[in-house]
């Protein structure tokens, strides 16, 4: 089934996007996008690279305001709160970003304990607290180094860590295994199916690796053109008959998905404008 | 012709939108100063970074001031025999202007060029997106110590610089040029008010502090195109910086006397 625009704020969802739209400049990036996830749901967006899927995830959690559209978290309409209150409510969220992005003027350690410390937690259990985080990402003994001294799969983990540590509600995962190796990519998953199983959070993750998506999504949806193509279960989405999804997946050149397609969707998104 | 006042509107909408830019963050700074909490352990640092690393650069530039002002004024003012005004001259020129003028400049390209080149760093690798995303205001916790510490530490280092350059007039025209060390000094504080003419740099001080870490932050925060970017906001925060703090000069000078 393909998607609809969805009723505003529907209440059993955790977080919804509806009719979201964002160009930068003439460029058009979003262009009517909606969806919602449920609580403890896991939603995976894939889609080719380019076609905004990073974009899309800073818009739910508030780093880029929409042109238009609602972001909707536990049913509040997140861009009518004032900062402060914006401020409380991307603290139900975690996000890990594409290379991690640790700070890399502190530890591992200071990294994974910021938002705790932040939160005014005592130094004991920060402690315990960095640990269990580094443990459940697999990476043990790594506190006292700097980011810059760890390999590009250790920092994203670090990043994990550093993202689930205030516990959250919501979690972001932006492209978490692109560039990796097939191995580290398993293990990736696997760390992503355990928190989720130790966390219950509802997670958003980006990625154009299919079989990841079809691991740790309960559903599956395709970013194309400024629009969610096609969302489906993972098994329904790998089965599909929609031109465009079985390009993706078997990941043919030739099909609906092309640059020329996603420049006509610009254009057609223009005239509308 | 009508491309040359394309380019001229243009130039002019840059520097409308900086201002308001500028203006804009200068709320933002403010506001988030008063908000809890403190971060007082970071402010500590970076007024480290700006204060105390920058001794000895404030103490090279106002020493040599001092004394080629010394010189300079020492061989004009023999022609009409008035060498012994050297000592006031030196005074007035480095508490009221040099002073507060050289000192934001030397630590605008010093402090001001690092603020950029570190938040701008931060935006191009997410690192500013990753505060945020963890529930932490980035002009609080980036832009408010740095601001607060160059509003701060300004006006300790042009008190320095007022010495040092006072010290470095006395030695040329002393040592060098032979005046008298008792009449030299009695002469420098002769004509100097406190109130009016250091504290008033000071005051000057403390407002290039702000414009110029404000300028870096603001330069550094909105850097855009990895690190080519970066080291374009570096470029501009020392540039536009500098040119701020002599533009402003002239208004706060006027303003104050």
């Amino acid at each position: 089934m393909t998607a609809e625009p969805l009723p505003a704020a529907d209440s059993a969802s955790k977080l919804e996007a509806h009719d979201l739209h964002k160009s930068f400049g003439p460029k058009v990036v979003l262009d009517g996008v909606s969806f919602s996830v449920a609580s403890g749901e896991s939603l995976v967006i894939v889609g080719p690279s380019g076609t905004g899927k990073s974009v899309l995830l800073k818009h739910l959690i508030g780093l880029i305001p929409p042109d238009s559209g609602q972001v909707f978290v536990d049913g509040q309409d997140f861009w009518s709160l004032d900062s402060l209150a914006q401020r409380d409510v991307r603290k139900k969220f975690g996000m890990s970003f594409q290379e991690g992005a640790l700070f890399d003027s502190m530890s591992v350690f200071d990294n994974v304990a910021f938002p705790l410390r932040r939160s005014g937690r005592r130094p004991a259990e920060v402690r315990d607290r960095v640990k269990e985080c580094l443990d459940i990402v697999r990476l043990a003994g790594v506190e006292e180094k700097r980011p810059s001294e760890l390999s590009g799969g250790m920092r994203r983990r670090v990043g994990f860590a550093r993202a689930i540590a205030h516990e959250p509600e919501i979690l972001l995962f932006d492209e978490p295994n692109t560039g990796l190796d097939p191995i580290l990519t398993d293990v990736i998953d696997e760390v992503i199916m355990e928190i989720r199983e130790r966390l219950s959070a509802t997670i958003v993750t980006i990625t154009h690796h299919m079989p990841s998506a079809r691991k740790i999504g309960d559903r599956v949806a395709l970013l194309f053109g400024g629009k969610i193509l096609y969302e489906a279960s993972p098994e329904e989405f790998l089965r599909s008959t929609d031109p465009a999804v079985k390009q993706f997946v078997e990941g043919k050149a030739q099909g609906p998905l092309t640059v020329e397609g996603q420049t006509a969707g610009r254009q057609r998104a223009e005239e509308g404008a | 012709m009508v491309r040359f006042f394309e380019s001229i509107g243009r130039v002019v909408l840059r520097v409308f939108e900086q201002f308001g830019r500028f203006f804009q963050m200068l709320g933002l700074t403010a506001a988030w100063t008063v908000r809890p909490p403190y971060d007082v352990p970071e402010l500590m640092r970076q007024m480290v970074r700006v204060g105390f690393d920058s001794i000895p650069v404030v103490v090279v530039t106002t020493l040599f001031t001092g004394m080629v002002l010394a010189l300079q004024t020492f061989n004009g003012f023999a022609r009409f025999h008035a060498e012994n005004l050297v000592g006031s001259v030196v005074a007035l020129s480095l508490t009221r202007e040099l002073a507060p003028v050289l000192v934001a400049l030397m630590v605008t390209g010093r402090v001001g060029s690092a603020m950029a080149a570190e938040l701008g760093s931060m935006r191009v690798t997410e690192q500013i997106d990753a505060l945020t995303s963890l529930g932490t205001e980035p002009v609080q916790y980036l832009i408010v110590p740095r601001v607060v510490a160059a509003i701060a530490m300004m006006p300790l280092l042009v008190v320095l610089g007022d010495a040092v350059g006072m010290y470095g007039g006395y030695l040329v025209a002393v040592q060098l040029l032979g005046a008298n060390p008792v009449s030299y000094v009695d002469n420098s504080f002769q004509f100097l008010h406190v109130k009016e003419d250091v504290v008033s740099g000071l005051i000057k001080a403390a407002a290039f502090g702000l414009i110029f870490s404000l300028i870096a932050c603001v330069r550094g925060y909105d850097t855009t195109g990895g690190a080519e970017g970066v080291g374009r906001s570096t470029t501009r925060a020392v540039v536009s910086g500098s040119l701020t703090v002599l533009v402003a000069d002239f208004f706060l000078t006027k303003l104050l006397y």
